[in-house]
């Protein structure tokens, strides 16, 4: 066997809670949680923008902490509950945030829109954004090539109350 | 069944309002689709083998060890491909211009790093990257021409074999008598300005997926494209197929464009061929390296620029010799071309001399970002705006208003050729408007009062302005179809396709008007030309003065068959009929109404062999195109305050008032996101932005660790003014504003730098202005 193939088929078990539902699955260790995420689980709305961890488009929360999902490995987080921007649309209702992206025009080609979500999702539990610059600074773990930041500025104020986000 | 009261309460104005997205909900939720979203169980997937030398003759390529690898299904290389080994001929060309033929796949000469040697394709992506790094190429070093300094250098190195030197094209355009005039006038300054590379950067890079179909000799080609009827063309002509044979699908959902989408590149050509010649539909999707080393960039000019005015600061001449980096191929000279017909901006000036070096290089080919030519030609002119109010002690917003075109002045004919070679002439405008809302949000006395006593408090302030024209809403046409769907709802097709600019809200809305129906029976779709024969593409914010009056002229033909139809139903005259709500009622009873389900019943699904009267309007649904006489002028003011620290040389935006004037607005939440947008480009290219290449033609900034993109905390969300000045030339008055925000705001943060720190003295030719770039210009570094 060669070193090429031994890479490709280095199989690991992997078990781990997705959007509330108990995933089961056996991986090559190579396969970032990103991939396993699209590819596996056909949850397409995380993207990718740069594999590399610098434009944020990826991001999802593990465990409750905002990670870029093109730099983990999906074998790291077996027993891990994962929540992906699938979840945050609860039956048919848009969480605040999202109608306040919608409200604001926070978006425009919405491909980078998963992985703000989803940092601000877990930015909101934990503080309050009440100016332009926590804003700002929210923000600015991410890259929006469309909408120079405007709307999603406005949007995070107008739910940066400590309210909850979700509902 | 009917609900009378939804069809007959009267229409009520949607267009010009601020409508909000449609596309949405999708985006918001993870249900968008996208190109990498297409999901075949017998999907390949590919990956290329690209030159890691700028310049090299390709002894050999040794692909055995890629090929046994389990998983590959092919690797391929130009021997294999001969087929395909056709020019990518240029967009835009001139007769002078000197040619350099592009394969879609090197041949025997790689002409910069990240230029296609292999493709290898796969079972998965994983497979077919491992593959790619078993591929051994053989290069044969050559002579490497890095910058255009050295691709005009008489003996500097030839960026092709077998070429006798570097120069793309050559060419001067003149306006009165330059050279007299720049003798005989009372002041003449002359500076040099660079303008660095940089990208478009959408954040879904290019990406393309095929599959052939046997049994109907049909080829189905996703392409997350700006311009899919473009695309089509270019397939037809390189597999010799006629344009029925190929549909060219752009998706609901592309990840942002900004020009570098609406080029044509090889993987177009090879990715749909080898899923033909394999009999599998193959996918490949381009990563954030390959985006900075294959797709094309722009703004590289270096302008040699010298203006000469009278002592009230009255323009008199300019003379502007520029150097424009086309890379290693002429993807088409629509830049550089741009940029000679934007240098005279909104000003008023008797005699000028435009002339341009344009020249190969070893680097990636470069074409249109938004601002596409133009952010450079303001930068240069503004820049030297300043430094004649600097001159003779005028206030810089006064020097301006001296020159500009009055709003009574149109059309005004520049005295230069457009880059189609009629007289550049610019349709409407109202400059001084733009300059006195702008002065007059920011406060500029105010401002300079402040500035003043900041500095005494060792705190230095700028203001810079930023002021320009352009040409949008370019021809030949686009492309518009509606038709009544056979469930009694309105689909609206364009040819055109988006990648964030909301065309599904915003058509609709003109749709609901041109029809007199509600919003909520109106379906979007757009960038298929399996629906539409016919198409340009989004580029140069050209979509809404080309797409909007072919949407209102299709729906008002489709609106009077619709009435027709109603007539016939109820059997009262036409004139009796109105449309409203989600049909037709009759003037002068509206409780007795028509639903479009009754009518598409009667006419377009029809009943199987029974006939219909003579003359029924059957089979509803028209297409129309828009053909412009010539583009429609835009145009914007910038201004800027900016703060400098010169310890650290750091820049921070502190505000941007920006007046913006696109004519007739559609939708304002629209335009408003289109011209904040445009400004945080304006601000990367003006401040983070740049691509390195080594000596040796080594791009340097392949990541986002090394390439800045404005972040939030970067920017600051410009106060928007609004200006209209309908376009006589379409039939909505309207103009683009894709570009807007982006085309002012260099030459507006560059004046607020140089204004912050003109206590110092120092210069800022060169953009991005950079912490480096400061502290150098203040002398620290020494």
């Amino acid at each position: 066997m060669t070193e090429q193939e031994q890479i490709t088929t280095d199989l690991h078990p992997l078990h781990l809670t997705v959007n509330g539902k108990d995933v089961d699955s056996v991986l090559d260790s190579r396969i970032s949680l990103a991939d396993f995420l699209r590819h596996e689980l056909r949850l397409t709305g995380t993207h990718l923008g740069c594999e590399q961890g610098s434009c944020g488009a990826c991001t999802v929360i593990v465990d409750g902490v905002a990670v870029r999902s093109c730099l983990m490995f999906a074998v790291q987080l077996n027993g891990s509950t994962v929540e992906t921007v699938e979840s945050l649309c609860v039956d048919g209702q848009l969480s605040r945030l999202q109608q306040a992206f919608h409200e604001e025009h926070a978006l425009q080609c919405g491909f980078c829109t998963s992985g703000f979500l989803m940092s601000l999702t877990a930015h909101l539990r934990e503080h309050q954004v009440t100016n332009d610059q926590e804003a700002r600074e929210a923000l600015s773990g991410n890259i929006c090539r469309c909408t120079g930041y405007a709307g999603m500025v406005k949007a995070l104020l107008a739910v940066g109350d400590g309210e909850s986000t979700t509902q | 069944m009917t609900d009378t009261t939804t069809i007959s309460s009267g229409h009520k104005t949607v267009t010009g309002t601020g409508v909000k997205r449609r596309e949405d909900r999708r985006l918001l939720t993870g249900e968008g689709k996208f190109l990498d979203d297409l999901n075949f169980s017998e999907f390949l997937e590919a990956a290329i083998v690209r030159s890691t030398v700028a310049h090299a003759r390709v002894r050999s390529i040794d692909v055995s060890g890629a090929i046994d690898l389990p998983g590959v299904a092919g690797v391929y290389t130009a021997g294999d491909l001969e087929e395909l080994l056709q020019n990518l001929p240029p967009k835009v060309v001139h007769p002078d211009m000197s040619h350099r033929v592009r394969f879609p796949i090197v041949l025997d000469e790689a002409c910069y790093v990240g230029e296609i040697i292999a493709v290898v394709v796969a079972e998965n992506r994983r497979i077919a990257e491992d593959a790619v790094d078993l591929v051994i190429v053989d290069y044969e070093p050559l002579p490497v021409v890095a910058s255009t300094a050295s691709a005009l250098d008489k003996d500097g190195p030839i960026a092709h074999l077998d070429a006798p030197d570097n120069v793309c094209v050559h060419i001067t355009q003149k306006a009165g008598d330059p050279d007299g005039a720049l003798l005989s006038a009372p002041h003449v300054l002359s500076e040099t300005f660079v303008i660095s590379r940089g990208g478009g950067h959408s954040m879904e890079g290019r990406a393309v997926a095929a599959r052939f179909d046997e049994v109907a000799g049909e080829l189905t080609v996703w392409d997350a494209t700006q311009a899919p009827h473009y695309a089509r063309q270019m397939l037809a002509v390189f597999y010799e197929m006629t344009e029925d044979q190929i549909r060219v699908i752009a998706p609901e959902d592309v990840g942002g464009g900004f020009g570098p989408k609406a080029q044509f590149y090889g993987e177009e050509v090879l990715i749909p061929f080898l899923a033909k010649k394999l009999g599998r539909p193959i996918k490949w999707i381009e990563d954030r390296w390959e985006n900075f080393v294959s797709s094309a960039p722009e703004r590289t000019q270096t302008h040699r620029m010298s203006v000469g005015f009278d002592d009230e600061g009255k323009l008199i001449v300019i003379k502007d010799i520029f150097e424009h980096d086309q890379g290693a191929y002429c993807l088409g000279l629509q830049v550089p071309s741009i940029t000679m017909s934007t240098l005279p901006g909104p000003y008023k000036i008797a005699n000028i001399h435009s002339e341009l070096f344009s020249c190969y290089t070893n680097m990636v080919p470069t074409s249109s970002l938004r601002g596409a030519g133009r952010p450079q030609a303001v930068y240069v002119m503004e820049r030297m705006m300043d430094r004649i109010a600097e001159h003779l002690g005028i206030a810089p917003e006064e020097v301006r208003r001296r020159n500009l075109i009055q709003a009574d002045e149109f059309p005004y004919a520049v005295g230069l050729l457009f880059r189609d070679g009629s007289p550049l002439t610019y349709d409407s405008g109202n400059y001084p408007g733009l300059l006195e809302k702008a002065e007059s949000r920011i406060d500029l006395s105010a401002f300079r009062d402040r500035q003043i006593r900041e500095r005494k408090e060792g705190r230095f302030l700028g203001v810079g302005i930023g002021m320009c024209v352009e040409g949008t809403g370019l021809g030949p046409y686009e492309g518009a179809r509606v038709r009544l769907t056979n469930f009694g709802r309105i689909m609206l097709t364009l040819a055109a396709a988006p990648q964030g600019q909301g065309y599904q809200t915003v058509y609709a809305q003109l749709a609901a008007d041109a029809l007199n129906l509600d919003m909520d029976v109106i379906d979007v779709r757009h960038g298929d030309t399996g629906n539409i024969p016919f198409g340009q593409g989004t580029f140069g914010s050209r979509v809404t003065a080309n797409a909007a009056p072919a949407v209102v002229d299709a729906c008002t033909q489709l609106k009077g068959d619709l009435v027709k139809a109603a007539s016939m139903l109820l059997g009262v005259p036409v004139d009796q009929i109105e449309l409203s709500g989600t049909g037709a009622f009759v003037v002068d009873d509206p409780e007795r109404t028509m639903s479009l389900l009754e009518i598409t019943r009667a006419f377009n699904v029809g009943r199987h062999g029974i006939a219909v009267k003579p003359g029924s309007p059957v089979g509803l649904e028209r297409t129309a195109y828009f053909t412009p006489e010539r583009a429609a002028y835009s145009s914007s003011i910038n201004i800027c305050v900016v703060e400098v620290d010169p310890e650290t040389g750091m820049v921070e935006l502190l505000r941007s008032v920006l007046v913006h004037d696109c004519g007739t607005v559609l939708n304002p939440l629209l335009v408003d996101g289109q011209v904040y947008g445009g400004f945080a480009h304006g601000v990367g290219n003006a401040l983070y932005e740049e691509m390195h290449f080594d000596e040796s033609g080594q791009p340097q900034t392949v990541s986002y660790l090394d390439y800045a993109l404005p972040g939030a905390l970067e920017l600051v969300t410009p106060e928007l003014v609004d200006q209209e000045t309908p376009s006589p030339l379409n039939p909505l008055g309207v103009k683009g504003v894709g570009e807007s925000g982006t085309i002012p705001t260099p030459a507006a943060i560059a004046n607020a730098v140089e204004d912050a720190l003109r206590p110092f003295g120092a210069r800022f030719n060169r953009l991005p202005i950079t912490p480096m770039r400061v502290l150098d210009a203040l002398g620290v570094l020494d």
